[in-house]
């Protein structure tokens, strides 16, 4: 379904993305793991046309993306949902509006139904119907992570992405994120993509898992694989150690 | 030749050679951001053009740039109207002038003052506001959620604001005029004693189409400057707070800056 080939992205002299070489076959939830600035969420960017790739292939069922005119663009757009790390939600608007916001201005459903629908797929997140009136600002951030699902969810896409989903929330409520994760996934039998370097949420959300180090693709297994990877830096990475190669590579470069 | 040339600047002294690498890096850094500016501008104008079309978020800006300008916009129309009966009459009494009065205050408050001081007034109030919504939109990905929603983020944050801002600049304008001459009028009849029917009638019988309409065409072109600039620096707002803080000071300067360029444009064009 997404097929990346040699992607590279550089800003300026730096570069990110090295080569990345990713598969996500349809109704797979891949997982992409590895640290801060390794090149995570650049990946997932280059995927949705957020960010151009400097070179490479990226291409969803089998269409080239950067070939795309804005028409096929918009229209792959329509089949993609996203749950920003920081939820991103419009504080201009009503929590309900937000969640409606694509099936108003998308889908150009009237804005009656489209509420409608807004506030059944905040019951699936398991939020009262009262929270579609609130503004994103009233939300704690627990909350407005639900709402950023509801509004993922909300046009029933083909494939959602998950940037960080269980960032800067307490375990408990990370692990009510990662089950409504699941879910939602399995009900619309979607194809998902997520980021994190959260272990726990990692195990629970994937099927496979790819670990990204100096933007380069450098394992690729099933997650029930993954302890057993013979990778020390997956190795390293999975147990969260202060020593090992990712560190010592790190210490070298800084010196 | 290109030799020649490369081997004299080596025996330049370290200074000099600063001096003109400095000079260098800075005409070409103006000229990328006007080329910046110029690509974003063609840009949001190539949208106004293409559907779809977001009504209900230009009423909102039409609402939020026009109505909500209107008591600053007064205001500083009304006070410039009476600082300048006060200004003209204690310099026309010099030479026996005083009768025209109400003409140097009808003429510079709709030719010059309304549309550049409510442009003025206009870039601190809308053009900041502007670029910190849209910066610390940028800043918590709510542009990036847009384009993931399908739906793109010049023709719902731009066009809407870039639109409003042209087209109520002028009606601000207009309001401005009238309160702008209402506040020479006070002066004059309350302070400086002037019978209100001659001052009334000297004011109409100076006033020329052109006067106006001169005006409403600055403001409008006024407008345009400072949403697109607000639009602009928001839009390509650096990471974090510092970020926004710094696009809501270029929004406001570089508006500040291109109004009164333009207007000595505009002015030559219109009555030159």
């Amino acid at each position: 379904m997404i097929e990346m080939t040699n992607v590279k992205k550089a800003f300026g002299p730096k570069v990110v993305l090295d080569g990345v070489d990713l598969k996500v076959g349809k109704g797979q939830s891949l997982v992409i793991i590895g640290g801060s600035g390794s090149g995570k969420s650049v990946t997932l960017k280059c995927v949705l046309g957020i960010l151009k790739a400097t070179s490479g292939s990226i291409k969803v069922d089998g269409k080239e993306t950067s070939k795309m005119d804005s028409q096929e663009h918009h229209k792959m757009m329509n089949r993609f949902g996203m749950l920003f790390q920081g939820a991103a939600l419009f504080d201009s608007l009503p929590v309900w509006e937000n969640v409606a916001f694509g099936l108003i201005h998308a889908k150009k459903m009237n804005r009656k139904d489209a509420h409608d629908i807004a506030l059944e797929k905040l019951s699936r997140v398991g939020l009262a119907p009262q929270v579609g009136d609130l503004h994103p600002a009233e939300l704690s951030g627990g909350m407005q992570k639900r709402v950023g699902l509801a509004r993922a969810i909300a046009t029933t896409p083909e494939v959602i992405f998950f940037d960080e989903p269980t960032t800067g929330l307490d375990p408990i409520m990370a692990d009510v994120i990662n089950d409504l994760i699941v879910d939602s996934v399995k009900d619309l039998g979607a194809t998902a993509l997520t980021i994190t370097h959260d272990m726990a949420s990692a195990r629970k959300i994937a099927d496979h898992v790819a670990m990204i180090y100096e933007g380069k693709i450098i394992w690729h297994g099933s997650v029930h694989a993954l302890d057993n990877s013979g990778n020390p830096f997956v190795d390293q990475f999975i147990h969260g150690r202060a020593d090992g190669p990712i560190t010592k590579n790190a210490a070298f470069k800084a010196a | 030749m290109t030799d020649k040339v490369l081997t004299s600047l080596k025996h330049l002294p370290n200074a000099a050679m600063d001096i003109c690498e400095t000079t260098g890096r800075t005409v070409m850094g103006f000229f990328a951001v006007v080329g910046r500016v110029a690509g974003f501008t063609g840009k949001a104008l190539g949208h106004v053009v293409r559907p779809p079309w977001y009504p209900r978020l230009f009423l909102r800006q039409c609402l939020d740039i026009g109505y909500y300008s209107l008591p600053v916009v007064g205001l500083t129309a009304l006070f410039t109207g009476m600082v300048l009966a006060l200004q003209s009459y204690t310099g026309f009494t010099r030479f026996n002038a005083e009768s025209a009065v109400a003409a140097v205050v009808v003429l510079s408050v709709t030719r010059e003052l309304a549309p550049v001081l409510a442009g003025l007034m206009v870039a601190g109030r809308v053009g900041a506001a502007i670029a910190a919504e849209i910066g610390t939109m940028r800043v918590t990905e709510q542009i990036d959620a847009l384009t993931t929603l399908s739906v793109n983020p010049f023709k719902y944050l731009i066009v809407p604001r870039v639109l409003a801002g042209t087209l109520m600049l002028p009606i601000l304008v207009l309001i401005g005029d009238i309160i702008g001459v209402f506040g020479g009028y006070i002066v004059s009849i309350y302070t400086l004693g002037f019978s209100p029917g001659s001052y009334l009638t000297q004011t109409w019988d100076i006033l020329e189409y052109m006067d106006v309409v001169s005006g409403l065409w600055k403001a409008a072109a006024f407008g345009f400057i400072v949403t697109l600039m607000g639009c602009y620096h928001g839009f390509n707002s650096g990471r974090g707070a510092q970020g926004v803080g710094a696009a809501t000071t270029y929004a406001v300067v570089s508006a500040s800056i291109l109004i009164l360029m333009s207007n000595f444009i505009l002015t030559k064009v219109f009555f030159s």
